[in-house]
């Protein structure tokens, strides 16, 4: 199943990065698993250093910006 | 991920295989952008005029402080703005050029003195936000970057920043801004070098360094110009978008001041003779947090009514340079004695240039 990382220790635009992400996914009907990753280790470990950063599939989609829907529906759909 | 065009839609990574010529997509927004270029210009222009217009004619106001009230405000508010729209648009495509990761690879095992100029610079056009400042300061301390260079980026990134600059050449023109730049970037060498000088790296939280070394992110990406320029438009209505409204209430205030306060009433508080109010001026900043476009019109208007250029300076690089917030967000991977040199020494800097200034003016 696709995964999903959402990173970002917890700031505003963070947790709108998540709703988009999650609202993508119903519009799209792409069943996947979302993971929040707000520790800071996990962080620097994935090599993010600009949150809010989403990840699908461990690969780094967009770091330090709200990633728009249309960007997401492109990279859940896409396979 | 990897495969081309899986993810047209991808700002940052992974988009383009490189077929395409180097600035394949560059003519047609440049061709749209011309005529908006010229418009800008000629709005730009006749500002003046207009302000006036709107004072005198339309307002039929009397010469007098509200009469300069209004002036000021009518000519300074969308001379600002178009300034921020195209500043914040070029800045915002020169960034796509500079992404953290690639700025990270430059500064990863550089000596400290060059390292220290070089962060400095890529400090100025690196996209940064002051809510990122850990997961970046861990990426690069982890990865190779020197203790003082990180801090060297870590210092001028907020305080030179687009906004500051805009602010400064539309209010107080090009002289104080590059002022306001050169002695920003100085501050941020310097200070950056004395806290690798320093070698505090038992400063910072242990577990910093005893973690996973920092993972690499996606390899380097080609943009197209159309990416770019998206990047530069999206630049726009996120940093403008957020801005304006500290713009408006600056300028009102700055307004205020200037139509009401007596000339020469800032020069015995703010004034060179009072040798105290650079440090005042930087004490009260440090827990001051506003952005730029706040704090810009306002001091304006205060150097305008005898304020001394070094004190205001002082007192805009340490609202802007020193936050705060940044200093609680940082306190997760530094001991307090390393927060405490850091605030110690750019504070310092700041003073100095304060000093400097109203010396030398």
């Amino acid at each position: 199943m696709m995964k999903i990382k959402v990173y970002g220790p917890g700031c505003a635009r963070c947790k709108q990065t998540e709703e988009v992400v999650r609202r993508a996914l119903a519009e799209t009907g792409v069943q996947a698993e979302v993971e929040k990753v707000s520790d800071i280790q996990a962080l620097a470990a994935a090599g993010i250093l600009m949150t809010p950063a989403v990840a699908v599939n461990e690969v780094i989609k967009v770091a330090g910006r709200i990633p728009k829907l249309d960007e997401v529906r492109a990279w859940v759909s896409a396979r | 991920m990897g495969q081309p065009g899986s993810a047209p839609q991808s700002a940052a990574w992974a988009s383009t295989t490189g077929r395409r010529p180097r600035f394949a997509g560059v003519w047609r927004p440049l061709l749209a952008g011309a005529p908006l270029l010229l418009v800008w210009w000629l709005v730009y222009r006749n500002l003046a005029p207009f302000a006036a217009w709107v004072t005198y004619q339309v307002l039929s106001l009397k010469p007098g402080g509200l009469a300069r009230s209004v002036e000021f405000f009518v000519f300074e508010t969308p001379k600002v703005l178009l300034l921020l729209v195209l500043v914040v648009f070029g800045v915002g495509v020169i960034r796509s050029f500079f992404t953290p990761e690639r700025t990270r690879q430059i500064l990863a095992g550089k000596r400290e003195s060059v390292g220290n100029v070089m962060a400095a610079g890529l400090g100025v056009v690196t996209p940064f936000c002051s809510c990122s400042a850990v997961p970046l300061f861990l990426g690069f301390v982890t990865s190779g970057v020197p203790l003082g260079v990180t801090f060297s980026f870590l210092i001028s990134a907020p305080m030179v920043n687009e906004v500051a600059l805009v602010l400064l050449f539309g209010l107080f023109g090009w002289k104080v801004a590059a002022l306001y730049a050169g002695t920003g970037l100085m501050i941020a060498i310097v200070a950056g070098w004395t806290i690798g000088r320093l070698h505090m790296e038992g400063q910072v939280e242990p577990w910093v360094y005893s973690g996973p070394v920092a993972g690499h992110t996606q390899p380097g990406v080609r943009m197209e110009w159309a990416e770019r320029l998206r990047y530069g438009r999206d630049a726009v209505r996120e940093i403008v978008g957020k801005v304006w409204p500290f713009v408006l209430v600056g300028i009102a205030v700055g307004a205020g001041i200037h139509g009401y306060v007596p000339e020469g009433f800032m020069a015995s508080i703010m004034g060179k003779a009072a040798w105290w109010s650079v440090p005042l001026a930087v004490l009260i900043g440090i827990p001051m947090y506003s952005n730029a476009a706040g704090i810009i019109p306002v001091v304006q208007a205060l150097l305008g009514k005898g304020a001394a250029l070094g004190t205001v300076l002082a007192f805009m690089m340490s609202v802007i340079g020193l936050s705060l917030p940044e200093t609680i967000i940082l306190r997760k991977v530094l001991k307090p004695a390393l927060i405490a040199t850091f605030v110690g020494v750019v504070g310092f800097g700041i003073l100095i240039v304060g000093y400097l200034f109203n010396l030398l003016l």
